[in-house]
C-alpha cells in the first residue's frame, strides 16, 4: 500500500502508518485535475475562441473547424473529460482504500 | 379549436397528469426528504434530474433562436453552459457531497462562519428569484400562443401546477418529476430536429448534417442584410466572447439550485457519476440546438425570401397574434429580416419563438407542434421547481431557523419551508407578469451574481485551508459590488441610465472579472488575518477523501 512517511501526529481514526497516504492521494487527484482542466481550456477557449478564425480556414464536412469546436467538439470533449475523471477517481479511491462501500463491500 | 390546439391540450394535459401523479406518490413527511430527497437517488436518475433542473425555458425556448441570430458568437451559450459542468464535476460536486448537508449556504456557514452564511443565503435567494421570474415568463409565452390564454393567465396556471407538486413532494417529488420532465423535453426537442434534418439533408442526425447547409445559410443571411452565420466575432468582440463564455461557465458551477442536486446522491462516487450523466443528457440537447438554429433560420429565410406581404406563410400570421413576429407596414415584399425591433427591417422575428415555431415553419404535422409545447412547459416548470426549493430552503433553513427560531420541530420546519415556497410563487407570478427588465438581462444578473459570489469562495474553501471567514466575506462582497455596479452602469435596469461598455465588455461577461476580484480579495484578506481554527482545517481535510480508509486487515479503530 501507499503508506510512505509516518507523520508525528497520526489521525486516531486512521490505520497505522500515519497520513502520508493522504498527501499522496491528494497530489494524484490534483495532478489529474490539472491535466483535465488544461484540456478543457485548450478545446474551448483556445480552439473555440482564440484561434477560431485560423481554424475556420479548414473546412470538414461543411463545418469550418473553429466553428465546429465551438458548437460541437468542445461539448463532446467536456463529456469525455468528466467520464475520464470519474473512472480515474474510482481507481484512485480503490488504490488508497477510501471508496465508499456498504456492509457487504459493494460500491455505493 | 384548431388541430394544433387540440394536440397541445392533449400532450400538455397528459404530461401534467404524470407530473402530479409522481409528486403524489413520492410526497414526503420529513425535512431530509424535502431538501435532499433522503440522499438515495441513483446517479443516472439524478443526472436526468440535474439536466431538467438546469435546462430552463431559456435553453429550450430561446437558445436555438439566439444562436440563429448571433451565428458563430452564439457559441458562448453552448460552451459556457456545458463547460461549467467540468468545473462542477472536478472542483465542487464530490467535495460538497462528502460534507453533505441541505443547502449551499450551510456549507459556507460551517466552513467559514455564521455571518458569511447569512450573506450566502441572501445571495442564493436573489440569484434564484431573478432566475425564476424568467421561467414564469417562458411558461406564459407557451400558454398564450397554444392555449389562447393571456400571458398573465398562462403564468398563473403554470405557477399553480408548480406550486402543487413542489410543496407536496419537496426534493424527492421534484427529482422524480424532473426525470419525467427531462424525457418529455428531450423527446419534444429531438423529434422535430430529426425530422427537419431528414427533410433537408436526407440524414436524420442534425449534429452531423447541419454543416451541409452552412454555405447556403451564409449566402442567404448576407442577402437579408445580416452577417454571415459562420463569421466569428460579428456580434461581439473577441475579448467579450472570451469573458462571457468564462462567466457562464463559472456562473453555472456556482448556481445553488444546480449544486444542491449533487447532495441528493447516495455517495461521493454517485455525485461524480451524476455530473457525467447530467452532461450527457444536457449535451444531447445542446449539440442539437445549433443545428436547429441553423436549419430553422434557413427555412425561415427561404420561406419569406422575396414573398409579397399578402401571401406570407401561415405561421407568420399565427405568431403575429402574440406580438412576437412583426411585418413592417411599409414593405410590399420581404427583403430584410432582423430580431431587433429597432432595426426597421421588413420582418422582425423574436428569438424566443424559433424553437416553438420550428415545426410550423418546417410544415411538420400538428401533433409535433403540440409535443414541442409540452416540452417547453416541462423545461420551464422543472427549473422553476428547483429554484423554488432553493428559495424555500434558504428562507426556512438558513434564515428563519438561524435568526428567528433556533429550536424548531421537524413539522414546523417543513411548514415554514412550504409557506416560504408559497410566498415565493406569489412574488414569481408578479415578476413573470411584470418582468423588471428583458429576461436575458435578468438572467445575466443571476449568472454574474453566482459567478462573482459563490464559486470562488466554494473552490477556495475546498482547496485552500488557509481561506478564512473575514476573507470570504470581503471577497463575496467585493465580487458582488463590483459586478452589480458594472451591470447597473451598462444596463437600463432599476431606472438607471445605460452607459457605454468599457473595452467592449458586456454585462454578461463581467462576472468572470467579478470572480477574479473575489478570489484576489479573499486571498489577500485571508493572508492578512489569522488562519481558520484547527477544527475547520480538519473538516477541509476530511472532505477530500470519500470514505474512511480501509486497509486489509481492517483495524477496528472506530
Amino acid at each position: 500500500m501507499a503508506d510512505i512517511q509516518p507523520q508525528s501526529a497520526p489521525d486516531p481514526g486512521a490505520p497505522p502508518g500515519g497520513n502520508g497516504w493522504r498527501e499522496e492521494y491528494w497530489k494524484k487527484n490534483l495532478r489529474l485535475m490539472v491535466v483535465l482542466l488544461s484540456i478543457w481550456f485548450v478545446v474551448s477557449f483556445v480552439c473555440g475562441i482564440l484561434l477560431i478564425e485560423q481554424l475556420n480556414t479548414i473546412v470538414v464536412a461543411g463545418f469550418p473547424l473553429g466553428l465546429w469546436f465551438a458548437q460541437q467538439g468542445s461539448i463532446y470533449t467536456f463529456i469525455i473529460l468528466i467520464l475520464v475523471y470519474t473512472l480515474r477517481m474510482d481507481r484512485l479511491d480503490d488504490e488508497y482504500g477510501v471508496a465508499e462501500r456498504d456492509d457487504e463491500g459493494r460500491r455505493l | 379549436m384548431s388541430q394544433i390546439q387540440g394536440w397541445t391540450l392533449l400532450f400538455v394535459g397528459l404530461s401534467f397528469a404524470v407530473y402530479l401523479y409522481i409528486a403524489w406518490r413520492s410526497r414526503v413527511k420529513e425535512t431530509k426528504g424535502f431538501y435532499v430527497a433522503g440522499q438515495g437517488i441513483p446517479a443516472v436518475a439524478n443526472g436526468a434530474a440535474v439536466a431538467a433542473d438546469w435546462m430552463s425555458a431559456a435553453s429550450f425556448i430561446s437558445m436555438a433562436g439566439l444562436i440563429a441570430f448571433l451565428g458563430s458568437d452564439g457559441s458562448v451559450y453552448l460552451m459556457g453552459w456545458t463547460g461549467g459542468y467540468v468545473l462542477l464535476a472536478l472542483l465542487l460536486a464530490p467535495y460538497l457531497r462528502k460534507w453533505g448537508k441541505f443547502t449551499v449556504p450551510e456549507f459556507v456557514g460551517d466552513r467559514y462562519s455564521e455571518y458569511v452564511r447569512l450573506i450566502a443565503a441572501v445571495a442564493a435567494i436573489i440569484v434564484s428569484f431573478t432566475y425564476v421570474v424568467g421561467q414564469m415568463r417562458g411558461g406564459g409565452i407557451v400558454f398564450s400562443r397554444f392555449l389562447n390564454l393571456s400571458i398573465e393567465g398562462g403564468v398563473a396556471v403554470a405557477a399553480v401546477v408548480i406550486f402543487l407538486y413542489a410543496v407536496l413532494g419537496g426534493m424527492k417529488g421534484i427529482t422524480w418529476t424532473q426525470v419525467a420532465q427531462y424525457t418529455v423535453m428531450i423527446v419534444a426537442y429531438l423529434i422535430p430536429a430529426w425530422t427537419i434534418a431528414q427533410k433537408m439533408t436526407g440524414f436524420p442526425v442534425p449534429q452531423v448534417t447541419f454543416g451541409q447547409i452552412l454555405g447556403e445559410l451564409d449566402a442567404l443571411s448576407e442577402k437579408f442584410g445580416l452577417s454571415a452565420y459562420t463569421e466569428a466575432f460579428a456580434a461581439r468582440p473577441q475579448l467579450d466572447v472570451f469573458l462571457v463564455t468564462m462567466s457562464l461557465m463559472i456562473g453555472t458551477a456556482g448556481l445553488p439550485h444546480v449544486i444542491i442536486r449533487f447532495y441528493t446522491t447516495k455517495s461521493v462516487r454517485g455525485a461524480r457519476f451524476s455530473a457525467f450523466w447530467a452532461l450527457v443528457f444536457i449535451g444531447l440537447l445542446y449539440t442539437t440546438a445549433p443545428a436547429v438554429g441553423a436549419f430553422t433560420k434557413l427555412n425561415l429565410m427561404s420561406s419569406v425570401d422575396g414573398v409579397a406581404v399578402a401571401s406570407l406563410p401561415a405561421w407568420v400570421g399565427n405568431w403575429a397574434a402574440t406580438g412576437l413576429v412583426t411585418v413592417s407596414d411599409t414593405a410590399s415584399t420581404i427583403s430584410t429580416l432582423s430580431n431587433d425591433p429597432e432595426s426597421g427591417a421588413d420582418l422582425i422575428v423574436n428569438n424566443d419563438i424559433l424553437v416553438l415555431a420550428t415545426p410550423e415553419i418546417a410544415g411538420l404535422p400538428a401533433p409535433i407542434v403540440g409535443l414541442v409545447a409540452a416540452g417547453g412547459l416541462a423545461a420551464a416548470m422543472s427549473t422553476a421547481a428547483g429554484l423554488l426549493l432553493v428559495i424555500s430552503s434558504s428562507v426556512s433553513h438558513d434564515l428563519y431557523f438561524r435568526v428567528v427560531k433556533k429550536k424548531a420541530s421537524e413539522s414546523q420546519r417543513l411548514l415554514v419551508g412550504r409557506i416560504a415556497m408559497g410566498l415565493a410563487v406569489v412574488v414569481a407570478i408578479y415578476g413573470g407578469i411584470n418582468p423588471p427588465a428583458y429576461v436575458a438581462q435578468v438572467v445575466a444578473f443571476a449568472f454574474g451574481l453566482a459567478a462573482s459570489t459563490f464559486f470562488p469562495i466554494l473552490v477556495l474553501g475546498i482547496f485552500w485551508k488557509r481561506a478564512n471567514a473575514v476573507g470570504a466575506a470581503s471577497g463575496m462582497i467585493a465580487g458582488l459590488v463590483f459586478t452589480a455596479s458594472y451591470m447597473i452602469w451598462t444596463l437600463d435596469v432599476f431606472f438607471t441610465q445605460a452607459h457605454e461598455f468599457v473595452w467592449g465588455i458586456s454585462p454578461e461577461g463581467i462576472g468572470a472579472i467579478g470572480a477574479l476580484v473575489n478570489v484576489l480579495v479573499t486571498v489577500v484578506v485571508s493572508k492578512l488575518t489569522s488562519p481558520p481554527s484547527e477544527h475547520v482545517q480538519e473538516m477541509v481535510e476530511e472532505i477530500r477523501y470519500p470514505a474512511r480508509r480501509v486497509t486489509a486487515p481492517v483495524p477496528d479503530a472506530e
